[in-house]
């Protein structure tokens, strides 16, 4: 025989010699697949969890627009400087008018205000809903899509009018027999007219600032009936003309708002301009943490699936001692024995972790319900590598203490 | 001289003659003053003192002497399980001694035979896996391994067992199945452990049929007992004392086992 025809005839046999092994102790076998089958099905879980809710994020973050940037009297991500920010002066709607004049670059930009109110509609209603008021150009700052209906005009924005755009969750809560359109609605105690209903966008991790959740009023409308015009501060959506243009936009966009603002050339900003990036950089520190503490935990279970193998594989090793001796008197070498075990736990860990990856795959299904859940075709291939090297770790000292077992002494072992 | 003095030179001369006869034939194992120390805490422990020892093709040869001889570490050693301390252990002219451990696996399984006291089947395989078992070891397909095990289980009489488990045979039945498992890879030596120390005088008697056999059949058989009785039907008893020889001669008149019970 040559000597890959030999070496596979023994990987096939002591192959055959593990299969019988784990055959004849079923119980044992699977309660230590359960260990390695719970340890992956977590740590299979946890990654698409991760990986769900981070597309879920990136997709919602999209929403907002990459190229939009955000003149705002608060910094999103800010380090001591709240009390600096806190003294700002509001960012009113004279400011904003002056800043429309002063610049070029911008593909529009538009004041937004946002209100929490509850919206009613005959007998149903929904609480504490953000309203976002704002003027026409709105619409252009945003990548939104209508199911029915339209945005507001110039001239509704301009005077006034009780008009509103909803969310697709609240149009299906008010209306679930999807009548909105044309309907008035009561925002607080003031009626609205349905003038246009959005496309779902699905996206989980906005939460209330997700559109679907959102309704969207002329902000001449949210002066009028909600807010006090001296005291609220306005965001300046700005959206630039293409991503290419954002950082040039940036520039014009602060230099016109220090004029503005009537700022000297020693005085330091007294406004924020934010974008979308600095919520992903930020957002991506935090899910590396959150990715790491994930991996960590759920991967001490596997670790302690791992224990159990080994503790299994050493008694596993004591009990067939006098088996040991004996394969070794008829002529078993030691790599013969080594692979018999090594091959034993690899298999009882393979078997488990390919239960616990199509578990965590099932699971995934049923925990896309409420979080978004994303199977990753290289987490699939990685649960089965670990689980394999799970294997062959935790059953190599046993392996080894059986392979070098003196026959004569294993023969003697009652 | 008188009577007595005459009988020992008679036996004496008769050894000589004996020793010039296996000179000729070719020895299968060829010991030469091994020894074999063992460290117990700080004391050396001598298993074996000094010990040269031939053993031809086809020999029916018993090992007999009390517990703690160095009975028992001598048969390791003729299995090439322990290898001596000092000395030289020739086994078909390959010299023992200097072996690995791989090597010695190989000698083993190629060449010995092992019967022991305990049967030492593996409990949840059937008879026929039981058999092929150093036939797996020594790279045999799977085709000629079946075929070569069902020939050595029909040899010593269990063909209607073939797929029975060890809980399901009886103790002469499962010695039949491990003799079986010894002469399936046709060694040159089988090695008999105490081998009818479990089984009642009936059964016993069955084994040693077997292996009267075996031995007509032109194999060399090496049986470590201490029953005077069985020891008899070998054809040479060699007494093993404080780890020496004490005394090796040919059995003048060698009992042969006639009884021969079909099992199945």
């Amino acid at each position: 025989m040559s000597r890959f025809a030999l070496l596979s005839y023994e990987f096939k046999e002591s192959m055959l010699i593990a299969l019988r092994a784990i055959g004849s102790n079923k119980i044992r076998s699977s309660l230590t697949m359960l260990g390695i089958f719970i340890g992956v099905t977590v740590v299979v879980l946890m990654t698409t969890a991760i990986k769900g809710i981070d597309n879920s994020f990136q997709q919602g973050i999209s929403s907002l627009g990459s190229d939009v940037l955000y003149v705002q009297k608060w910094a999103w991500f800010s380090g001591n400087d709240w009390w600096k920010m806190r003294n700002r002066r509001p960012i009113t709607m004279e400011d904003f008018e002056r800043f429309k004049d002063l610049v070029k670059l911008p593909l529009a930009s538009s004041p937004t205000l946002a209100v929490q109110q509850s919206l009613k509609y005959q007998s149903r209603s929904v609480d504490n809903i953000f309203i976002d008021g704002s003027d026409q150009n709105y619409i252009q700052e945003r990548n939104f899509a209508f199911d029915q209906g339209r945005f507001f005009t110039e001239t509704e924005s301009k005077s006034a009018r009780n008009v509103i755009v909803l969310g697709s969750e609240i149009a299906n809560d008010l209306f679930p027999l999807g009548n909105a359109m044309d309907n008035e609605i009561k925002v607080g105690p003031v009626t609205y007219k349905v003038i246009g209903i959005l496309t779902k966008q699905g996206s989980f991790l906005l939460g209330d600032f997700n559109p679907d959740n959102m309704a969207f009023v002329p902000i001449t409308t949210v002066f009028k009936y909600f807010s006090d015009k001296a005291h609220s501060s306005l965001t300046i959506q700005v959206r630039a003309k293409s991503t290419a243009l954002l950082e040039d936009t940036k520039e014009e966009t602060e230099e016109a708002f220090r004029k503005v603002r009537g700022l000297a050339y020693s005085q330091e900003d007294d406004f924020s301009i934010n974008q979308q990036e600095g919520m992903i950089d930020n957002y991506n520190k935090v899910v590396g943490v959150i990715q790491i503490a994930g991996l960590f935990i759920t991967g001490l279970s596997l670790f302690v699936g791992a224990i159990g193998i080994m503790n299994i594989m050493f008694v596993s090793v004591k009990e067939r001692t006098k088996e040991i001796g004996l394969r070794k008197a008829i002529g078993a070498k030691k790599r013969t024995i080594l692979a018999q075990f090594l091959l034993e736990s690899s298999f009882i860990c393979l078997v488990g972790g390919i239960a616990g990856l199509i578990a965590a795959i099932l699971l995934s299904f049923v925990v896309n319900q409420f979080i978004p859940t994303s199977v990753q075709y290289g987490a699939v291939v990685i649960a089965i590598l670990v689980s394999l090297i799970t294997g062959l770790i935790s059953g190599f000292a046993p392996a080894y203490t059986a392979a070098k077992m003196d026959p004569v002494e294993a023969l003697r072992f009652e | 001289m008188d009577q007595r003095s005459n009988w020992i030179n008679t036996e004496k001369l008769q050894l000589q003659v004996n020793k010039i006869k296996l000179d000729e034939k070719m020895n299968i194992i060829n010991i030469e003053h091994i020894s074999k120390v063992y460290q117990v805490g700080t004391e050396q422990v001598h298993a074996i003192a000094d010990i040269s020892l031939k053993i031809n093709k086809n020999e029916y040869v018993a090992i007999m002497g009390p517990s703690g001889s160095g009975k028992s570490t001598l048969m390791n050693m003729l299995g090439c399980l322990d290898t001596p301390s000092t000395g030289k252990y020739e086994f078909n002219g390959a010299s023992v001694s200097q072996m690995s451990d791989n090597e010695l696996a190989k000698i083993r399984n190629k060449e010995i035979g092992f019967v022991f006291q305990t049967f030492n089947l593996l409990a949840r395989s059937d008879a026929i896996h039981n058999v092929e078992l150093p036939l797996i070891y020594a790279g045999v397909t799977a085709a000629e391994r079946r075929e070569r095990a069902e020939q050595a289980l029909i040899d010593v009489g269990l063909k209607d067992r073939m797929h029975h488990k060890p809980n399901e045979l009886s103790g002469g039945q499962r010695q039949r199945v491990a003799v079986a498992r010894a002469i399936v890879t046709k060694p040159s030596i089988i090695l008999a452990d105490e081998p009818t120390g479990n089984l009642d005088s009936k059964t016993g008697e069955e084994i040693m049929v077997l292996f009267n056999e075996i031995y007509e059949k032109g194999n060399t058989i090496i049986l470590v007992t201490h029953e005077e009785y069985i020891a008899e039907h070998a054809a040479r008893i060699i007494r093993i004392k404080d780890g020496l020889i004490e005394a090796d001669v040919p059995v003048v008149n060698r009992y042969i086992p006639k009884l021969r019970v079909e099992v199945n």
